[in-house]
């Protein structure tokens, strides 16, 4: 089983060189701890930023510099600034390659539920919205169950949705999977370190297809 | 045409309860502090803010939040400001959510003279919910319109007597697209020069824009998350 820093590393491995990326809030954004070596990756942050940095220093942090998780951040060489449109206008243009964020629910036909839950939650969607109806690659990073044991790998999602059939690929605490075009499911493709496919198969409550042996991951 | 105020009262002295206002800003980055300030002062009534986010409990929104000013806001995250969460639940505040992108494009498109946008963001989603959607190439695309705002408050780094501005780093975000989009645009500045001293080769927002200018004082710009790496 994978803990929050190996989901990272594992989705890391999906980043390729030149791509520009667009890392949600937790997880995902820790995945940039891992981006291999010897690739080049430039970071966007939708609050209009590309070329994105580490935390700053102790005592260099600026108001006026700020990730989408209104973290103070740094600007590598090369970065540029940009205005909000313009930021949503290269998400929307696909320009941006690769789209890494969390999800509370995500169903066999790329559904995916991340904003809201009634009467409980109600801080809004940011720009997930705009993020899952238009990038081309969208890989969730998520717990494979809820804090109640419920799978939310679902037939549908029962929550709110935040986008429809966008969602690509998966990657839990347990398992790597693909989201199959036209509703065909989760189709498993790797296995966290120690965990059998029985567990996975367990704990998917939407349609899983198991297609001969589940390879282990290599992180 | 002097464009020039002495100080926030003075350039926001009209705006009358009921209006509708556009506030710059991403969380705390970049907000109109000294037009905020000046409002609760004046305890201006029943407003309508357009802004990405509503301040924390303390800062930003959030004390006009406090003092009750606000009757509704359109935005796109509301989770930092536990006021608001509480005001929302007790029926007090009216809230429209709405996704970030579509909030800045709809500033745009008012900024840009066209009345509405086609967007894929909330297709098949509670925000599609009465909305004409059309297909395009075999896509859905909700028809969003452009805002009409009476007052866009903004705030920028540096701007000159013509108006023209420039904002530092991420503190840009919605502020040139607000300033497009009011009626009547008011900019603080926390460095507000003669014209002819800006390089005309690196405004961000144009002066035709920018109807009220004044230099801000007193900037707390508060940090919402401190994060920041150990030296070693």
């Amino acid at each position: 089983m994978l803990d929050k820093n190996g989901i990272a590393k594992r989705i890391a491995k999906e980043i390729k060189d030149g791509y520009y990326v667009n890392l949600g809030i937790g997880i995902p954004t820790l995945c940039a701890n891992y981006i291999p070596d010897g690739i080049n990756v430039v970071l966007q942050s939708e609050n209009g930023l590309l070329g994105m940095g580490p935390f700053p220093l102790e005592g260099e942090e600026s108001p006026d510099l700020i990730n989408a998780g209104k973290q103070t951040v740094t600007m590598l060489p090369g970065s540029s600034i940009f205005d909000s449109a313009m930021s949503f206008g290269m998400i929307r243009a696909q320009k941006v390659h690769l789209t890494i964020l969390g999800a509370m629910e995500v169903s066999e036909n790329g559904d995916i539920a991340n904003w809201k839950i009634p009467g409980k939650m109600v801080k809004g969607m940011g720009g997930a919205m705009d993020l899952v109806a238009s990038a081309k690659n969208i890989i969730v990073a998520m717990q494979h169950v809820n804090r109640e044991g419920e799978s939310k790998l679902l037939p549908q999602c029962e929550l709110p949705l935040t986008g429809i059939r966008c969602v690509k690929k998966i990657v839990t605490e347990l398992a790597v999977l693909d989201v199959l075009p036209n509703g065909g499911g989760f189709k498993l493709l790797e296995r966290a370190p120690g965990v059998s496919v029985a567990e996975i198969i367990a704990k998917t409550k939407g349609k899983l297809v198991v297609d001969g042996d589940v390879p282990e991951m290599e992180i | 045409m002097n464009k020039i105020y002495a100080n926030a009262e003075e350039a926001i002295k009209d705006i009358e309860d009921g209006a509708v206002l556009m506030l710059g800003g991403f969380g705390l980055c970049g907000i109109p502090e000294n037009c905020i300030t000046a409002l609760v002062k004046k305890g201006t009534k029943n407003l309508t803010c357009i802004s990405n986010n509503a301040g924390v409990d303390d800062f930003g929104i959030g004390l006009m939040l406090q003092t009750r000013q606000v009757k509704k806001m359109i935005s796109s995250y509301v989770g930092e400001n536990a006021e608001f969460e509480r005001q929302l639940l007790s029926g007090e505040l009216e809230v429209e959510l709405i996704p970030q992108g579509t909030l800045a494009t709809r500033c745009l498109a008012a900024g840009y003279g066209m009345p509405a946008i086609f967007t894929p963001a909330g297709v098949g989603t509670e925000v599609a919910i009465g909305k004409e959607t059309r297909n395009f190439n075999g896509k859905d695309y909700l028809m969003e319109y452009a805002f009409d705002a009476d007052f866009a408050l903004v705030k920028a780094w540096k701007g000159d007597a013509a108006g023209n501005l420039i904002f530092k780093d991420t503190a840009r975000n919605f502020n040139p697209l607000m300033a497009m989009a009011g009626k009547i645009t008011i900019a603080e500045v926390e460095e507000l020069v003669p014209s002819g001293e800006l390089d005309p080769n690196f405004i961000h927002t144009p002066g035709i824009y920018i109807h009220r200018i004044f230099q801000g004082s007193g900037y707390e710009k508060r940090i919402e998350q401190k994060t920041v790496r150990k030296r070693l």
